[in-house]
């Protein structure tokens, strides 16, 4: 294959903004609740904008706004942010390998920008066979949708502020749950990934009551341990595809 | 100006969380097991986010046709093992959900 064969700069950055436009659907309820509760619990408009730019992590976002009307003190608040955003560590680790050869001018803005739902959708392309150069524009377009989407969807939240008080109510948090059963199902190939995924939902369901999603990291952990016991019981026959390591070259 | 130190804060930790592992695994020659396990992370978190989400929607077990966001995901599920659409599961999976939840649930009290 020639350099000419690649997708262009150009190309992957729309590929990626494209790809995400499902993602983006399930997403913009949460930008309105968001913009919504925050107005209502008390934020000022500049604080509840500034958190979407800065610190852009939907369901930190959330639980800020709700323990800031509270009256949750600071500290406390940042503490359950981090938390919250641990998984992102997993996220970020398991992309790492693909983005080795990336300057600190991609890895701090990817970096910045990673959410569940760009994670999601740009591991799939960074797992494709084809070694194209540019890749991380392919990310960086899925970033930029995403992000510009958060913007928009907290802006009209806040505009719409008080009257949408029972946006939630309405159910449009059931969002989240179909955009995420349209990632997980269709991974479901092989025996160790539906055994990671079984251990995992068992383990939220037994831990769910815990502060802080801490249940979300402990199942996390049950899930990738299942996983991994059970690709080791049936050998090498029946695992994912090894796409890690041919990247990296 | 409370608020601006707060969104610093949180500012802080979710980037470092984000970007470190970029840089340090990146850096780093990943050991094959642990590559391995990276290949789980997406399917065991977003599961761990989803199930308890759909199973205990007010934050008990339930399991029975009264549950909207049971039906919604199981229809959710069949659709999106069926057609592969994330399109099709978000749009569809809605659809099903409200329309379960505004009519279907409430005829079955």
């Amino acid at each position: 294959m020639t350099q000419t064969d690649y997708p262009t700069p150009r190309q992957e950055f729309i590929n990626g903004a494209r790809d995400t436009i499902p993602l983006i659907l399930g997403a913009i309820p949460f930008g309105i609740i968001y913009g919504a509760i925050a107005i209502n619990g008390g934020i000022s408009p500049l604080a509840t904008i500034g958190m979407s730019l800065f610190v852009f992590a939907g369901s930190a976002q959330f639980i800020a706004a709700g323990l800031i009307a509270q009256g949750v003190a600071p500290l406390l608040i940042v503490l359950t942010t981090f938390i919250v955003n641990l998984r992102h560590m997993l996220y970020a680790a398991s992309l790492a390998p693909y983005m080795r050869d990336l300057s600190q001018r991609w890895l701090a803005p990817l970096g910045f920008w990673l959410t569940d739902e760009t994670f999601a959708v740009v591991v799939r392309r960074y797992a494709d066979k084809d070694d194209s150069p540019h890749k991380q524009w392919y990310h960086l377009g899925s970033s930029l949708a995403m992000y510009t989407n958060w913007q928009i969807s907290t802006i009209v939240g806040m505009v719409a502020g008080s009257q949408l008080e029972g946006l939630a109510d309405i159910g449009l948090d059931f969002a989240l749950v179909v955009t995420f059963i349209g990632i997980v199902v269709p991974m479901l190939v092989t025996r160790p990934m539906l055994v990671c995924a079984l251990v995992s939902a068992i383990t939220a369901l037994l831990t769910n009551h815990l502060e802080n999603k801490a249940g979300l990291m402990i199942a996390a952990f049950a899930g990738i341990l299942a996983g991994i016991v059970m690709e080791t019981l049936l050998g090498a026959k029946d695992q994912p595809e090894a796409k890690t390591v041919e990247v990296a070259q | 100006m409370n608020e601006a130190l707060l969104i610093l804060g949180m500012f802080a930790v979710t980037f470092s969380v984000r970007y470190v592992p970029l840089v340090v695994v990146g850096r780093a020659q990943l050991p094959p097991r642990v590559a391995r396990a990276l290949r789980y992370v997406p399917v065991a978190v977003l599961t761990a986010i989803l199930v308890p989400a759909a199973l205990m929607p007010t934050g008990e077990l339930d399991i029975s046709l009264s549950n909207a966001a049971l039906i919604g995901s199981v229809a959710a599920a069949l659709i999106a093992w069926k057609t592969r659409s994330l399109l099709l599961t978000i749009v569809l999976g809605m659809v099903i959900f409200l329309v379960w939840r505004g009519l279907v649930a409430p005829a079955l009290i």
